[in-house]
């Protein structure tokens, strides 16, 4: 039996969650507690450089998310970020260039600019009677991923199901190591070096999550 | 506004692989807890719970047996019903892994800020936001359109279905669907739409209704009151076009088990998660 040898989680350096006054912080500190382990909550650039891992939660609107990490200068420390980084949802997307939302301009990690998702009244409900009202705005669904193509989803099965709550997305690039649809596809992650994103919610999206968020851990 | 400068000629890892293709949403299943000073109100017949008022160990039965959300609702109507409910969803969140959502008597920012923060993923606003309408756009610039449920009770008389306050028992001047529509005006998220009418019966869901606000409206509908069988869910999720379906006795008393129910679902062609 050839086993892997990896360090034991729990093993290493600290866990860091960015708390920068933006998102359910709270639902990702209890996440990695069932995991067994600590994370600690900080805004401070020496402990989120010196983390052995960095999460980078968001909830909410881009452009108000981006001027409180301008405010404590942590849209310069994350980009220089050298451990494993993962951005959750709105975190993912600002990782990127940027934000049709709130004309945000991003971090610039990944090559991608965030759309938002076609919206079929434009044009006028009346003139189209009958237009797929399935596809709606947020989405607010447990979705599929598939096109797993990164170590963040070991042990993940193609079409396992994940939590998504959004209006903005990002498309396919080559960056993107996981794949959703939503009328369109789109990434449900991105890798790119020591950087990671989820569009989903890892921290809500039961086993699936947590075996994900474990994964990163590991990292 | 800038330019957007994305290569959308860059999807060529899909070229050679098969996507699910599917248009259709996967359907929610949410168990609803009525809440009173902490503890759960209408009871269950769980044999292996230790304690059956405990919420938290009832939501991690669902969570675990496939619950897709749950929601909370606070009747507790004592002094202290803020720092109980916060502290029970401070419980909640560290157990659960499933999105949830809370409610009852929530009636502004500094509310909605504190659930929030202690875990909750959305809050439900309902005789709040029919009395300050405006409290759904403040809330909405401060948190985002995600975590901000509009609950709607209404009844249906004289041909027209009116919204209703305090559980139902108040009615108002206003009509459900133009309700519904200033709600998705203002921002809000999701609707969760109960019928007084149908509330109880075990009757099935008010499924011309709820198709009508699927239709009219761009932001999803979930279906409350009426679950009495499965095939009364498959009809919110067909005939009533909902997005997502709420019970609480079916599921509380085991008359539905949920795997059951999401298999059964599956089966007759709903996407559901499994």
């Amino acid at each position: 039996m050839n086993k892997e040898r990896v360090p034991p989680l729990g093993a290493r350096g600290q866990i860091v969650i960015i708390d920068y006054g933006a998102g359910n912080i709270q639902s990702i500190k209890f996440a990695i507690q069932r995991l067994g382990l600590t994370a600690v909550l900080s805004n401070d650039p020496e402990e989120i450089r010196n983390a052995d891992k960095v999460i980078f939660p968001g909830v909410g609107e881009a452009s108000s998310a981006m001027q409180k990490l301008r405010e404590g200068g942590l849209d310069k420390v994350i980009p220089t970020l050298q451990q494993p980084v993962l951005g959750i949802c709105l975190g993912m997307q600002l990782m990127c260039n940027y934000s049709e939302e709130g004309n945000t301009e991003g971090l610039g990690i990944f090559d991608v600019d965030v759309v938002r998702f076609p919206d079929d009244r434009v044009g006028g409900r009346e003139s189209a009677p009958s237009a797929d009202r399935s596809i709606k705005i947020p989405q607010i669904q447990w979705n599929s991923i598939s096109h797993l193509t990164s170590p963040l989803f070991k042990n993940v099965a193609e079409h396992e199901f994940i939590y998504m709550v959004h209006s903005y997305y990002a498309p396919v690039t080559d960056q993107t190591i996981a794949v959703c649809e939503y009328g369109i596809p789109y990434s449900a992650a991105f890798a790119k070096a020591n950087f990671y994103g989820t569009q989903f919610h890892p921290e809500k999206s039961s086993r699936t999550g947590e075996q994900i968020l474990k994964n990163f851990l590991e990292l | 506004m800038r330019p957007i400068t994305n290569n959308y000629n860059c999807n060529y890892k899909l070229k050679n692989t098969r996507l699910r293709g599917h248009k259709m949403i996967t359907k929610r299943i949410i168990p609803c807890l009525d809440i009173k000073n902490g503890r759960t109100v209408k009871g269950t017949n769980f044999v292996n719970l230790r304690d059956a008022g405990d919420p938290v160990e009832l939501a991690k039965i669902y969570s675990d047996t496939g619950a897709d959300e749950l929601v909370f609702l606070d009747i507790s109507a004592t002094e202290e019903r803020r720092k109980t409910l916060s502290d029970l969803v401070l419980r909640v969140a560290s157990q659960v892994n499933i999105p949830f959502t809370v409610g009852g008597g929530i009636s502004s920012v500094e509310d909605v800020d504190i659930l929030l923060k202690n875990g909750a993923d959305k809050v439900s606003i309902n005789s709040s936001a029919v009395k300050r309408p405006e409290l759904i756009n403040e809330l909405v610039a401060k948190f985002g359109s995600q975590c901000i449920v509009v609950a709607i009770d209404a009844k249906y008389i004289n041909g027209e279905w009116i919204v209703h306050l305090v559980g139902g028992k108040v009615p108002t001047e206003r009509n459900l669907f133009d309700w519904a529509k200033e709600v998705e005006q203002r921002g809000a998220g999701e609707i969760l739409f109960t019928s007084m009418d149908h509330d109880g019966t075990k009757d099935g869901f008010a499924n011309t209704a709820l198709a009508r606000l699927s239709n009219e409206l761009n932001i999803p509908i979930i279906a409350s009151g009426g679950a009495g069988n499965i095939q009364h869910f498959k009809d919110a999720f067909t005939e009533g076009k909902a997005d997502a379906a709420l019970a609480a006795s079916v599921f509380h008393f085991g008359e539905i088990p949920i795997p059951e129910l999401k298999k059964e679902l599956k089966t007759q062609g709903i996407t559901v998660r499994i």
